[in-house]
């Protein structure tokens, strides 16, 4: 029983794509502590699930060794699968099941006996609220109750150790809190060992102890609070008077001794190296500056180690921006860029947008903040002149998309979830083909190509196949694509989704330098930091708006005493919680 | 443990069960594509001539002549239409207003009365060379029969050398109907075994079911018995199913036992599911799946089952390929049993070759099959 729940030594897992070999883990080390919750953090292609599936025993290592509680995975597989319950990203639930038949199938597998079902169904019915749905199909289940039913499954005959792949990836908030809160009460209750893998570095401080994982190798492991506090006194609010909040950003990155910094609300959340002071500040030009000294988050030392490890490959990186080629001085900055007015939109006797209304001005960075299924992709396709609206106005640009959808869509970048380009194409050719589509041609056509190969860095890839970018070199192809014609306005679909926190940050940085040469930019995201980077926004939920304004504003909703600081999350969370209740309050007098 | 093992086989089982149920897909596979395929066999396509359009070049108008001519007119397998000369029924022929021609040269009436073989000339569109073949025959047949009412009647004292009297055995109508609907059963069971056993376990990869499904205590071999049983039963009742449409329907007979046409089946079906289990080893989507199913089963059971097209005329490197077909050897039965009765000289070699290919079949499934992504 003295056996750890898990030992990684020296796993090494290479997969040959094409003709190429990717090295998915390497030599990745470590043990985790019975009892607790640790968390496997990375963004997406680190190797967390490669990781998962090779402890579940579903892949073979190509060198080094895994062992559960004592037993190698590789010499025996199903004595461990005896001990582990498994759920991977897709909840591995039986859409055409019903919630019960769920449970049923996965009490079989599990051998768990038939006298002691009934109390372990309420048990976990009661827990993940199931219990009025149990005849319910499976796949009529909303995502986040899918994926509670996905946990309960795993958790009829508690294992030893539980292996839950991204449970909380593309769930709203709200269940992602719940999913949290089942694995605290139950988990630990029982004594459960768990492994826990996510995209999402907040929710490492959730953990017990976590394993920090990017491009295949561990690049730090301990409890989050070690992190956290080798990070101390490195962490500052900036808030500058009499300055756009993306003007002090810019000064500030890159800058020597500045390891990191963001928008977060009003000011600039900064990270300084270990040897740096708060002083840099007034000499980057922001004299009247208000620095305060905040705690660290987990994130600050992920971008740190992330740092050191970039300087030393590349000493010379640095992050230049380089904003489009037109700056907007035609114009008033306050001029109305798009209009929509109760825009109501209608799939059979479902609302899908329940008329909602907004506008965005000139080199504004508007947000549409929703869990799936809140309607924002449908206004966004609505906005794009891709679906028709049911009634209401909608102005892009000064044209009226019910009647010059066309010019209207002249007019837009538009770069959508998957960035789509043409994987086969190398990059060369993609920006070609993007360009011709665009309707630029000669000289013009010729410049913009080199534009784009030279801003966005893509000129070492030109030649390569696109497919097999890094995920953040196919993010800035795709915005370069999306900006060839030089539109005025642009659209982000779901931007950063799965990139690393690096990668997120420069994409950032090139939207904000656009934005202050005038282009007008939407993005809808589920991401609740990315809100922090919008001038405005709006959250949605069930196809209505349930609030407007700067992210501050949208906090003060749910700031009081006991929460001065409100994250994005929490004031999400409360909004939709207060629309909920309110639903339920005019379903009871009705 | 044994209690375990039974826990999740009845898990497992009953999961599958309750899918194939509310899968309309399935259902429609395993019963309503059999009984579609049946009534288009069974009434859309023939492989018997029947009103054939031929022609008669007669020559010399002569009683000789005429009764001939009615001879096909009183035929059910002919249309026939005279002509006056044989260039006008080559212009016919060449325009495919007729299949074919009979030519009676000027000579016929005149042979014929002097006791002279009057030969005649037959011509047919060879295009389409099975109906071409037919024809022929159906013509020799019937000018045999013509010469030897023809000389009875003048009384001659001595009968034409050869008279042909052909007895069909088995089939006595020579419908290709009988001949046909039993091995469609083949070809049917094929699709209930390979193709949507195939799919269904394409289907849970795709899913991430199967991901799941791997990391219990369940082995891969319980896995495939879960697999393999309700579509077993489903395939067995879709057999039951185009059976019944056979017999009642389709009057084709069923002369052989009951009893070894199940056991038969059933062991058909077996080497068909392993088919199944061995694609989806190697196809983990849906779409490829189809494919490789329909490729590796289907169409064999189709072509060189000896269900269409006779395997004995086959080129020889395609007869060897055809014994790798297990529908091969369950369509010999199934004619068998259908057509003759329970021959064991004809049913015995194939179902010894049945139990080897469902062995095979099962076995090579067991081994392919790695509880692992990789």
């Amino acid at each position: 029983m003295s056996d750890p729940p898990l030992v990684l030594d020296q796993v090494t897992r290479r997969f040959s794509i094409a003709k190429r070999v990717v090295v998915a883990l390497d030599q990745v080390s470590a043990t985790t502590t019975p009892g607790l919750v640790t968390g496997l953090i990375g963004p997406d292609g680190a190797g967390k699930t490669t990781l998962m599936r090779v402890i579940a025993g579903l892949l073979r290592v190509d060198s080094g060794g895994v062992r559960v509680f004592g037993v190698d995975v590789a010499a025996d597989p199903l004595a461990v699968q005896g001990m582990i319950s498994y759920m991977p990203q897709r909840f591995g639930l039986y859409e055409d099941l019903t919630v019960q038949e769920n449970l049923d199938l996965y009490a079989d597998l599990q051998g768990l006996a038939s006298g002691l079902r009934a109390a372990r169904y309420g048990e976990l019915l009661h827990m993940t609220g199931l219990a009025a749905f149990t005849t319910r199909l499976a796949g009529k289940l909303s995502g986040g109750m899918k994926q509670k039913l996905g946990l309960a499954c795993t958790l009829i005959h508690p294992p030893r150790l539980l292996l839950l792949d991204e449970p909380t990836v593309g769930v709203d908030p709200v269940s992602r809190r719940e999913l949290w809160s089942i694995v605290d009460h139950l988990v630990r209750g029982a004594g459960m060992s768990v492994l826990l893998s996510t995209a999402y570095l907040d929710e490492a401080e959730k953990c017990d102890e976590v394993l920090l994982l990017h491009e295949g190798k561990l690049i730090g492991s301990g409890p989050p609070g070690d992190f956290t506090k080798s990070m101390a006194g490195r962490s500052f609010q900036v808030r500058a008077a009499g300055m756009s909040k993306r003007v002090a950003l810019t000064a500030l990155t890159g800058r020597a001794g500045v390891t990191d910094a963001v928008i977060q609300g009003e000011s600039v959340r900064l990270v300084l190296d270990r040897d740096a002071k708060p002083e840099l500040v007034r000499e980057a030009g922001l004299k009247d500056a208000v620095v305060i000294p905040v705690p660290p988050r987990f994130e600050d030392r992920f971008i740190d180690l992330l740092k050191i490890k970039a300087m030393a490959e590349s000493p010379a990186k640095t992050l230049v921006m380089n904003p489009a080629s037109r700056a907007s001085t035609q114009t008033q900055p306050a001029d109305v860029v798009i209009e929509v007015k109760h825009l109501i939109k209608r799939f059979g006797d479902f609302l899908a947008v329940d008329d909602i209304s907004f506008t965005v001005r000139r080199g504004e960075i508007f947000g549409l903040l929703g869990a799936n299924g809140a309607g924002k992709s449908t206004t966004f396709r609505m906005l794009c002149g891709l679906l028709l609206a049911s009634s209401g106005t909608l102005r892009v640009g000064g044209f009226d998309l019910s009647h010059a959808a066309a010019t209207a869509r002249g007019q837009l970048g538009y770069m959508a979830q998957k960035f789509s380009l043409y994987g086969d194409l190398s990059v060369m050719q993609n920006l070609r083909f993007f360009s011709a589509a665009y309707g630029l041609t000669g000289q013009k056509r010729r410049q913009r190509i080199d534009w784009a190969l030279s801003v966005f860095e893509l000129t070492p890839f030109r030649d390569a196949t696109s497919r097999d970018l890094p995920l953040g070199f196919k993010q800035r192809m795709a915005l370069a694509c999306a900006l060839m014609h030089e539109p005025e306005i642009l659209f982000l679909d779901e931007p950063t989704s799965g990139v690393d926190p690096l990668a997120r940050r420069e994409f950032w940085q090139r939207i904000n330098g656009l934005a202050d040469h005038g282009v007008t930019v939407l993005v809808t995201t589920h991401f609740m930091d990315e809100a922090e980077y919008c001038d405005r926004l709006v959250i949605m939920g069930q196809g209505r708006i349930l609030a407007e304004g700067t992210s501050e504003q949208l906090k003060d909703h749910c700031r009081d005493e006991s929460h001065p600081n409100p994250t994005m999350e929490d004031a999400f969370i409360a909004l939709i919680e207060a629309n909920d209740a309110q639903i339920a309050a005019l379903a009871r007098q009705a | 443990m044994k209690a375990g093992v039974v826990m999740r086989l009845r898990g497992l089982i009953r999961k599958e069960s309750l899918q194939i149920l509310r899968d309309p897909s399935s259902i429609a596979i395993a019963f309503l594509l059999p009984a579609i395929l049946l009534l288009l066999f069974g009434y859309g396509v023939s492989l018997d001539a029947r009103h054939i359009k031929l022609g008669i070049a007669v020559e010399q108008p002569s009683a000789a002549a005429s009764s001939f001519t009615t001879e096909f007119s009183n035929s059910v397998y002919f249309d026939p239409r005279v002509f006056s000369t044989a260039d006008a029924a080559q212009t016919a022929l060449a325009q495919e207003k007729i299949d074919g021609f009979v030519w009676l040269q000027s000579d016929f009436a005149r042979r014929l009365a002097a006791g002279q073989d009057p030969s005649i000339g037959v011509y047919v569109n060879g295009v389409d060379a099975n109906n071409a073949r037919i024809i022929e025959n159906y013509v020799q047949q019937s000018w045999a029969i013509w010469r030897s009412s023809q000389l009875a009647a003048s009384g001659a004292k001595d009968p034409i050398p050869i008279a042909i009297e052909p007895r069909i055995w088995f089939n006595p109508a020579v419908s290709s109907r009988d001949y046909l609907v039993p091995g469609l059963i083949a070809v049917i069971m094929t699709l209930t075994g390979a193709l949507l056993t195939a799919l269904v376990i394409a289907r849970e990869w795709e899913r991430g079911t199967m991901e799941a499904l791997m990391v219990t205590r369940v082995t891969m071999l319980e896995i495939l018995i879960s697999k393999v049983l309700p579509y077993f039963f489903l395939g067995l009742g879709g057999m039951v199913v185009a059976v019944i449409i056979a017999v009642f329907l389709f009057h084709v007979p069923l002369h052989g036992s009951i009893l070894v046409l199940t056991l038969s089946a059933s062991l058909f079906m077996l080497a068909s599911l392993g088919m199944g289990l061995l694609i989806s080893t190697i196809a983990k989507n849906q779409f490829v799946a189809g494919q490789i199913a329909i490729i590796t089963t289907f169409l064999p059971a189709f072509i060189l089952s000896g269900f269409i097209f006779d395997i004995g005329s086959m080129p020889w490197p395609i007869k060897v390929f055809t014994h790798i077909v297990a529908a091969r050897y369950f369509v010999a039965i199934l004619q068998s049993l259908f057509l003759a009765g329970t021959v064991w000289s004809v049913i015995l070699p194939n179902f010894l070759a049945l139990v080897v290919m469902a062995i095979v079949f099962l076995g090579a499934a067991r081994l392919a099959a790695r509880k692992r992504l990789d």
